[in-house]
């Protein structure tokens, strides 16, 4: 469905010291730093697929959002979606996409948000029927009745990023782009958000690519998760592959009674410490977990034992040191 | 199309909510009208020769100018478009199936609609009634009112076509304040804003000529006051059509340009 190869691109920044006397050498001499977004990225999805796209600020996920859905044009490399090059046949191409950028807005600022919904139906020329259907599954499923009437500038952030998505969704796309859909929205938002990208991906069976830095959207949503680092793809698979990568890892939070000297263990690292409480990491893979409660229970009175494993956003900033992002 | 009529409609529907705006527009129109009417009046008084308008063609120069203000002014501007460019939320503009100049187009030709609605009937119909000699005389024969009805709507349509031309200069320059003035000042004098064309030294007069500023304003003004001949304006408004396909091909050519090179940054 997506096939990207060997895709690159770099912007022209213009760049300048401080200072009064700089400012003046640039009305001359435009100093510029050349910034890879991208370098040589190559990934392939399925259709049907939920995939994350994740990576540091700057890593180059908009970028490549911006290159699949036709707005920018790349330096080298191809990619075809659904057959199509997205900025070479970009009329033609758009109206089997969806985008939403989670940053900007495509809806009237002024005017209700069912105006904008209709402006949308006659751009994308979807027939009366199947827009009244598909309005009213959207309206259903991300709970619009009530804020469909309202002016945009009325909205919440929350209530705003619904209507957003509801709009990139209105002419029924087989790929949807989000690019950070759920930013800056609460708890319950959120949640909302990632059950209908469940349900659109399991009942329409649209291809979903989501950038993120919410982890838990990832573990909600995400199969597959691609991870870029300045402008490098330094991982592609599956998260359960990541989770047995870094599964043997275990967090060991012991509570006591008071013991005024350090611990000292065996197999384990001490990542904190108080006379009553301490936190341990243990790589089950070298330590056995009972070994280390045993030299525990002979220096400590044990009141409390949790044993957890790495939480997904741990293992990501694992994965971002190892390639020293 | 559909597309395009839907732009249109909603722009329209959307500014016609400014009554207010339109009532303080009104007021300053005719206040403004009557000031030039008054200076033309001092100088008509005191002339010795022969002038190239009489002073009841230019009276109604001045009120259709006033009243069709908004068909005709080029800084008439459309906030909306200069945040789009320079914010970024073009990023959603270019993932729609249609031609970025078409929507444009239409948004900015109903912006000016709807403003020019909202104004234009109650200056006309004041005007038309105002004591000597500042009435607005009625047209000079019906002839010369229909082809000052087309010439005005195809100036209208000219002016959009040129205002086009600008929004389109934002992507290279990233801000609207250069081209806006340079438009601004330049354009509107040449299109009889300021002086009314048939006042111009004749030097002036032929570099105005062969620039399309002046078929927005100062050319429907004088067929309906008829200064220009139905036959003249006929071919008039065969060079409004030839201006007007030329306008429109540059800006479609100029925005693919733009377009082909536009980066958008930031998540």
């Amino acid at each position: 469905m997506i096939i990207v190869k060997g895709l690159s691109k770099a912007y022209q920044v213009a760049k300048r010291s401080p200072g009064v006397k700089e400012a003046m050498k640039a009305l001359f001499k435009r100093e510029y730093k050349v910034v890879e977004a991208l370098n040589d990225i190559s990934f392939t999805i399925e259709p049907g697929e939920i995939v994350g796209y994740i990576g540091p600020n700057g890593a180059g996920k908009s970028t490549t959002i911006k290159v699949m859905s036709g707005i920018l044009v790349p330096d080298v490399g191809t990619c075809t979606v659904m057959g199509f090059t997205p900025w070479k046949d970009r009329v033609q191409y758009v109206k089997h996409i969806g985008v939403v950028f989670g940053q900007r807005s495509q809806l009237w600022w002024d005017v209700p948000v069912i105006d904008s919904f209709e402006l949308l139906r006659d751009i994308y020329k979807v027939p009366e029927q199947e827009y009244q259907s598909t309005l009213a599954l959207l309206t259903e499923t991300l709970e619009l009745q009530e804020i469909i009437h309202m002016p945009v500038r009325q909205l919440s952030l929350g209530q705003r990023m619904r209507c957003e998505i509801a709009a990139s969704l209105l002419h029924s796309p087989s790929v949807l782009f989000l690019d950070e859909p759920t930013i800056g929205l609460d708890a319950v938002s959120k949640i909302a958000v990632r059950r209908f990208i469940r349900t659109i991906n399991e009942e329409k069976g649209v291809t979903v690519i989501l950038t993120t830095h919410d982890m838990n959207d990832i573990e909600a949503l995400a199969n597959r998760i691609i991870l870029i680092g300045k402008g490098k793809l330094l991982y592609d698979g599956s998260l359960s592959a990541i989770r047995s990568q870094f599964g043997t890892l275990k967090t060991m939070t012991v509570v006591y009674s008071h013991h005024a000297e350090p611990l000292k263990v065996e197999g384990a690292v001490i990542e904190s410490w108080t006379t009553e409480r301490a936190v341990l990491s243990v790589d089950t893979a070298q330590t056995v977990i009972s070994e280390v409660l045993i030299s525990l229970s002979q220096q400590v009175e044990i009141l409390d034992v949790a044993i957890d494993t790495l939480p997904i956003e741990d293992m990501i900033i694992q994965l971002y040191k190892e390639h020293q992002l | 199309m559909k597309a395009y009529i839907s732009v249109f409609k909603l722009r329209l529907t959307y500014g016609l909510q400014y009554r207010t705006a339109a009532l303080a527009g009104v007021a300053t129109q005719f206040f403004w009208g009557f000031i030039i009417i008054m200076v033309f009046e001092a100088f008509y008084s005191g002339t010795v020769t022969d002038p190239p308008i009489t002073l009841k063609q230019l009276i109604t120069y001045v009120w259709l100018q006033q009243a069709f203000l908004a068909f005709i002014m080029l800084w008439f501007r459309d906030n909306e478009l200069f945040q789009l460019i320079t914010s970024g939320n073009i990023a959603y503009e270019l993932c729609r199936p249609s031609g970025l100049y078409g929507l444009w187009y239409a948004k900015l030709l109903a912006q000016r609609l709807s403003s020019a609605l909202l104004r234009s009937l109650p200056i006309l119909a004041v005007a038309l009634l105002l004591p000597e000699p500042y009435r607005l005389p009625l047209p000079a024969d019906p002839a010369a009112f229909i082809m000052f009805v087309l010439a005005l709507l195809l100036g209208l349509f000219l002016i959009v076509s040129l205002s086009m031309l600008m929004y389109i200069s934002v992507f290279v320059t990233l801000s609207p304040a250069g081209s806006l003035l340079m438009f601004g000042v330049i354009g509107e004098f040449l299109a009889g804003m300021v002086i009314p064309v048939p006042l111009m030294p004749d030097w002036l007069q032929s570099i105005v000529y062969v620039l399309p500023f002046r078929w927005t304003a100062d050319f429907p003004f004088r067929v309906y006051s008829g200064h220009i001949g139905t036959g003249e304006a006929l071919i008039g408004i065969a060079i409004q059509i030839v201006w007007l396909a030329l306008l429109i091909t540059i800006g479609k050519l100029a925005m693919a340009r733009v377009l082909r090179n536009v980066v958008v940054n930031g998540g």
